[in-house]
C-alpha cells in the first residue's frame, strides 16, 4: 500500500482530500494549504484537523476564555497558569497542588463505563504530566430524569466505569456531584477531576528542547482506539449514529495507568526527564507538535517505531488514535539507558521514537518517506479563532419573567421536607459513592457526603512529613441556575464550591472549570457561553483566586435541544493544619447551632420550584461575592481557632436541607427556631453566602464576635442534641425519618 | 531489641502498600518493603499482603501474583509458622497460594462495595488477633468488587468446626459471603486473610471512624515478642 507523502503531495496538488469528513471546514483547509505552500498529506491533515477540532483548539472559546486571565486576581499563589496541562499553585511549606477538571461526555453517552473510565484516566495523565503524584478524583456528574429509562443505562454504566478505573489506579474518590434534569437525557455530564502534589521546584512541563534529545513513546502500544475520536466525538452532534461510532469509544486499562503513575514519579525522582506531555485526546498528533512547538521548535520522528497493537494501522491511524495510558516524554541521549531501566522495573514498553531537532520543523516518517513536514506551531497554537456570533435566547426575558411568586406555597412544611429530601437531586449519593475507594493511601481526611474532599499531604510523597498541611476540593454546577441567568449561575456555582471548601476550614486558593454547553454555532447557546465566562472571570476576580485551566464541552446537544448551560467550578484550598479540619454536620448534642449569612425570599431556579412544581422561571439567587468573601473569611478564622465543631454550607433545598443532613451525618438531632416569620421562605429559599456552624456554648461569643468583624450576620438558631430534628412551631421530624427518605431514594430506582 | 521487622508486599498494582506500611510503623514495628520480583524475604518477621489489583487482577484475582518470584519464598516461610496477614487482594492471594481454603468471587450485588463495617472477632487466637477478644465487635472498612467467600461445604464445616472462621459480617453482609465469613485462618493460625482493612483504621484523622485496626499491628508485635 503506497503512503501519501510529501513528495506525491507535490506532484498530486489536486487530489481531492476527505477533510470535511474529518470535521475541517473550507476555509480551514484552505489556510492549511497557505501554510504548507502544497496540499497536505494524508497524515498532515489528520495532525490538522484533530489538532484545529473545536475539542482541541478551543477555536469558538478562545476569545471569551481569554478574561480569565486579563481579568485573573492577583494570586501569589499561582505558578502556572492556564494553557499547560494543569494549573499549579502553591501551598506552602515548598509544596504545590495542581489540579484540573475535564469533561468526557460525549463518549459517556456512547459507552457509558469506558466513556467515563478513559474520563478519569485522561485526567490522571493530565495531572502526571506536570511532575506530580496524583492523589485524589472526584467527578462532577449530570444525568437525565432519574427515572427516565435511559439514565438507569447510562448512570450505571458511569458510575461503575469510574469505579472500576479510579479504584484499579489506587486513588480516593473524595467528593463530586451528582445532579439529574431530562434536559441532560441525550446528553450526561461526566467531568472528571483529578489533584496531584509536588515540589513546587520541581514543575515538568510540555516541552522538548535540546537538540539530539530523544522522544521517548512510553505506556501502552497503540491501537485503533478513538480514531477520529477527537474531531468525530468531540465536535459533531450525534444524533441516531452513535452505534455506528461506538469504535470510536477508547477502551482504559487502568492497571497499565498505575503502573506509569509508579513509572513517572520513579522517572521524575531520577531526574531523567526534560520534558513531558500525556496523550490525550489527538494521540501522538498533539503530543508531538505540543513538544515540540514549545521547545527548540523540531522534531523528527519515524512512525514505524511506534509499538502498535494492531499491526495493519496505517501512519494516519497511528497519528489519530487515541489509545490510552500512553506519555511521551523528552530525554537526553546520556538518561536514556537510567529512563529505559525504570520503565521495564516497571513493566511500562518504550521506544524511542525520534528525538529533537533546530530545524523548526515537525517531520515524520514512515518507510523511509517523508509524510509529516510542518511547523508545528501551526497545528498546536495558530489554529483558527472564531468570533461566533451570540445573543440572548427569544424566550429569555419571558422565562425571567416568569418567576416562582406565583407558585402555590405548600401548609405541610414538614411533608415538604421529607419530599425534597428524597428526591433524586437533594438524596442521598451513597448509591453512587459507595462504589468508589475512598480510603486508599490512607491520606483522606474528608470525603463524601462532607461538602468538600479533605486530603492531608505529610504522608503522600518523602519528603513532606514536616508540614500539617491538607488540601480541600470541592466542585459545583447547578443548570437551572445558569439557565435562567448563566451570567450569575457561572458565579454561583463557584460561589458554591468556594463555600463548600470554606466550611472544612480551608482558606479557597484557586479554580478550575470544566464548561458544558450546546453548540457554538448557535448564537443563543454562545450568547450563554459568553455570559458564563463573563460572570466567572467576574467573580474569580472579586474572590481572589484565578481560574488555573480547565475544558470547555461544547455540542452538548441533541438535534436543537441544548442542555441548561452547565458551568461546573472546581476550588482548591489550602489548610495549614489539617487536624483542625471542620467535620460536616452535627458532631455532638449540645452544641450551639449558628446560622450565617441573611436569608432572602429566592425562589428562581429552586430546588422546590422544581420538584414540588416542575417549575423553572423567574430569577436565580442573587450571587453576592462580597458576602461570599467575609463568610469564607469567617469559617476559615473560627476554624483556626478550633472554635468550630461541625458545619455545612446551605445551598440547593436551603436552611431545611442543611438541617436535615446535618443530622443525618452523626445520626444528632437538633432543636431550632427560624430567624424570619416566613417559616417556609426561612426553611426553603435558597439565598446564597449562607452556612450552618454548631459551635460549644462557650465559644459562641468568640464566634459572634468573629462575624461581627466581617459584617456576616450571626444567627443563634437553638441546639443539637435529642434524636428528631425539631423546628419551633413547624414541625418535629425524628432523624431516622430523615435518614430514610435521605438514603431510599437512589436504592429505589437504580436497585 | 531492635523493633520488629514486618514485610510489606508490592506487586505491580498493589494499591495499600504505603498504608500498610504506616499501619506497621504506628504500632512501633518496622516496615520494610518487599518487591515481587525478587526472591528475598529480607529476614523479617512476619509478611503483610495489602490490598489493590496486581496484575490488574487480570484472569481471576490473585491468580498471576501467586506466581511471583517472591511468592516462592512467602509460600514455604508460611507453611513453617512465618506469621502472614493478606487484607482484601492480599487475601485473594493467599487463597490462590493455597495457603488459605477456598475463594473469593465476585460481589453477590455484583458492584464494588466501600464502607464502613461491622465485623465480629470470632477468634482471637491468631497470631494477629490475641489482642481482640472473641466475640468482640469491630468496625473496619471494606472496598472491594470480588470478595464473597466460597468453598465447598466440607471446607466450610471443616473451618468452623476447626474454629478457623476468624471474622464474620456483623450488621449486614457486604458481598454475600457463605456464612458472613469475613476472614479466616490456617491450620496453624499464623496465615490470616480477610476482605475488611485494618490498615485504613489505625488513625482518629484519616480512613474509617475507628481505630479499630490497630490490634491487628499491636497482636503481630505481641506474638513476635513472646516467640
Amino acid at each position: 500500500m503506497t503512503v501519501d507523502s510529501v513528495k506525491l503531495a507535490f506532484e498530486t496538488p489536486d487530489e481531492r482530500q476527505p477533510y470535511v469528513e474529518l470535521g475541517m471546514k473550507d476555509d480551514e483547509y484552505q489556510r492549511v494549504r497557505e501554510i504548507l505552500g502544497r496540499r497536505p498529506t494524508s497524515s498532515e491533515l489528520a495532525i490538522y484537523s484533530v489538532m484545529w477540532s473545536e475539542h482541541c483548539s478551543y477555536k469558538s472559546s478562545k476569545v471569551h476564555l481569554r478574561q480569565f486571565g486579563t481579568k485573573a486576581p492577583k494570586s501569589e499563589a499561582l505558578l502556572v497558569g492556564m494553557g499547560e496541562n494543569a494549573g499549579v499553585v502553591d501551598i506552602g511549606d515548598g509544596w504545590a497542588a495542581t489540579f484540573k477538571i475535564e469533561s468526557h461526555n460525549h463518549p459517556s453517552y456512547v459507552e457509558p463505563h469506558q466513556g467515563a473510565a478513559t474520563g478519569v484516566g485522561g485526567i490522571v495523565r493530565d495531572i502526571m504530566s506536570m511532575g506530580a503524584r496524583p492523589i485524589a478524583v472526584m467527578d462532577a456528574l449530570r444525568f437525565g430524569g432519574a427515572t427516565q429509562p435511559d439514565t438507569r443505562r447510562v448512570l450505571p454504566g458511569v458510575v461503575e466505569g469510574i469505579s472500576h478505573y479510579g479504584n484499579c489506579l489506587g486513588l480516593p474518590n473524595i467528593g463530586g456531584e451528582v445532579a439529574f434534569d431530562p434536559c441532560y437525557i441525550g446528553n450526561p455530564l461526566v467531568n472528571a477531576l483529578c489533584v496531584g502534589l509536588l515540589r513546587k521546584d520541581q514543575i515538568k512541563l510540555a516541552t522538548a528542547p535540546g537538540p539530539g534529545n530523544k522522544v521517548v513513546l512510553f505506556g501502552a502500544r497503540t491501537g485503533a482506539d478513538g480514531i477520529g475520536g477527537a474531531s468525530v466525538l468531540a465536535s459533531a452532534t450525534f444524533e441516531d449514529e452513535s452505534q455506528a461510532k461506538r469504535p470510536a469509544v477508547q477502551v482504559g486499562d487502568p492497571f497499565m495507568e498505575k503502573l506509569l503513575i509508579e513509572c513517572c514519579l520513579e522517572l521524575y525522582q531520577a531526574d531523567v526527564v526534560v520534558g513531558i506531555q500525556d496523550l490525550g485526546a489527538a494521540g501522538v498528533s498533539c503530543a508531538t507538535t505540543e513538544l515540540a512547538a514549545k521547545g527548540t521548535g523540531g522534531m523528527h520522528v519515524d512512525l514505524n517505531l511506534v509499538p502498535l497493537r494492531d499491526p495493519s494501522l496505517r501512519p494516519e491511524e497511528i497519528l489519530m488514535s487515541e489509545s490510552q495510558e500512553r506519555m511521551m516524554a523528552v530525554v537526553t541521549p546520556g538518561d536514556i539507558p537510567a529512563f529505559m531501566a525504570i520503565c521495564e522495573k516497571w513493566d511500562v514498553p518504550a521506544t524511542v521514537i525520534g528525538e529533537v531537532t533546530d530545524t523548526g520543523r515537525l517531520v515524520m516518517t514512515w518507510d523511509g518517506e517523508t509524510i509529516v513536514d510542518i511547523p508545528p506551531g501551526t497545528a498546536a497554537d495558530d489554529g483558527p479563532v472564531y468570533e461566533r456570533p451570540f445573543h440572548e435566547p427569544a424566550g429569555q426575558a419571558a422565562l425571567n419573567a416568569d418567576g416562582p411568586e406565583h407558585l402555590p406555597r405548600p401548609s405541610d412544611l414538614r411533608e415538604t421536607l421529607l419530599t425534597l429530601l428524597g428526591s433524586p437531586n437533594l438524596a442521598s449519593k451513597e448509591w453512587v459513592t459507595s462504589q468508589y475507594d475512598r480510603y486508599v493511601r490512607g491520606n483522606t481526611v474528608l470525603a463524601q457526603p462532607a461538602d468538600a474532599g479533605m486530603v492531608r499531604i505529610s504522608e503522600v510523597m518523602p519528603g513532606a512529613e514536616e508540614t500539617t498541611r491538607g488540601i480541600a476540593l470541592s466542585t459545583d454546577g447547578n443548570g437551572r441556575y445558569a439557565k435562567l441567568d448563566p451570567y450569575a449561575g457561572a458565579q454561583l456555582a463557584l460561589a458554591e464550591a468556594y463555600r463548600n471548601v470554606a466550611v472544612t476550614g480551608a482558606t479557597p486558593l484557586a479554580v478550575t472549570n470544566c464548561l458544558n454547553f450546546g453548540s457554538p454555532e448557535d448564537p443563543e447557546v454562545m450568547w450563554q457561553f459568553a455570559e458564563a465566562t463573563r460572570g466567572l472571570a467576574d467573580a474569580c476576580q472579586i474572590l481572589g483566586v484565578p481560574v488555573t485551566g480547565g475544558n470547555v464541552s461544547f455540542y452538548n446537544q441533541t438535534g436543537s435541544d441544548a442542555i441548561h448551560p452547565t458551568p461546573v467550578v472546581g476550588v482548591l484550598g489550602v489548610i495549614d493544619d489539617v487536624a483542625k479540619r471542620v467535620r460536616s454536620g452535627f458532631t455532638v448534642p449540645g452544641l450551639r447551632i449558628a446560622l450565617l449569612g441573611e436569608t432572602h425570599e429566592e425562589f428562581g431556579g429552586s430546588e422546590w420550584a422544581h420538584v414540588v412544581h416542575g417549575h423553572l422561571g423567574g430569577l436565580p439567587p442573587q450571587a453576592d461575592l462580597i458576602a461570599e468573601r467575609g463568610l469564607a473569611a469567617v469559617l476559615a478564622a473560627a476554624a483556626a481557632e478550633g472554635l468550630i465543631e461541625g458545619s455545612h454550607d446551605l445551598s440547593d433545598g436551603g436552611l431545611a436541607i442543611a438541617l436535615a443532613e446535618s443530622c443525618i451525618a452523626q445520626g444528632v438531632g437538633a432543636s431550632v427556631s427560624l430567624p424570619i416569620e416566613d417559616a417556609f421562605v426561612g426553611l426553603f429559599s435558597e439565598t446564597a453566602a449562607r452556612a450552618l456552624v454548631c459551635v460549644r456554648p462557650l465559644a459562641f461569643e468568640a464566634l459572634a464576635e468573629i462575624c461581627g468583624r466581617y459584617d456576616v450576620p450571626c444567627y443563634g438558631l437553638g441546639t443539637t442534641g435529642g434524636t428528631s430534628l425539631i423546628v419551633e412551631d413547624v414541625f418535629d421530624v425524628p432523624v431516622a425519618d430523615l435518614r430514610e427518605a435521605h438514603e431510599g431514594a437512589l436504592p429505589a430506582i437504580f436497585g | 531489641m531492635s523493633a520488629a521487622r514486618v514485610g510489606v508486599v508490592t506487586f505491580p498494582g498493589t494499591l495499600d502498600d504505603q498504608d500498610a506500611a504506616r499501619a506497621v510503623r504506628l504500632a512501633g514495628a518496622e516496615a520494610v518493603p518487599l518487591w515481587h520480583a525478587e526472591r528475598d524475604l529480607k529476614g523479617v518477621d512476619a509478611v503483610f499482603l495489602p490490598g489493590g489489583f496486581s496484575y490488574g487482577d487480570y484472569l481471576r484475582c490473585g491468580a498471576i501474583s501467586r506466581f511471583a518470584p517472591l511468592m516462592e519464598e512467602i509460600v514455604p516461610a508460611a507453611r513453617a509458622g512465618l506469621p502472614v496477614l493478606g487484607t482484601c487482594n492480599g487475601f485473594q492471594i493467599l487463597c490462590e497460594a493455597h495457603l488459605l481454603p477456598g475463594a473469593l468471587t465476585r460481589n453477590q450485588g455484583l458492584h464494588y462495595v466501600c464502607r464502613d463495617q461491622r465485623i465480629r472477632v470470632e477468634n482471637a487466637d491468631t497470631a494477629w488477633t490475641a489482642e481482640f477478644e472473641r466475640g468482640q465487635e469491630i468496625v473496619l472498612p471494606v472496598k472491594h468488587g470480588e470478595g464473597r467467600y466460597v468453598a465447598d461445604a466440607e471446607t466450610i464445616e471443616a473451618l468452623e468446626s476447626e474454629g478457623r472462621v476468624v471474622f464474620r459480617y456483623a450488621g449486614g453482609n457486604p458481598n454475600g459471603s457463605l456464612n458472613d465469613i469475613a476472614g479466616i485462618t490456617s491450620e496453624a493460625g499464623n496465615v490470616v486473610g480477610l476482605m475488611p482493612h485494618p490498615e485504613h483504621a489505625v488513625e482518629e484523622l484519616t480512613g474509617a471512624p475507628s481505630v479499630d485496626g490497630r490490634g491487628f499491628f499491636t497482636s503481630i508485635l505481641k506474638n513476635l515478642v513472646n516467640a
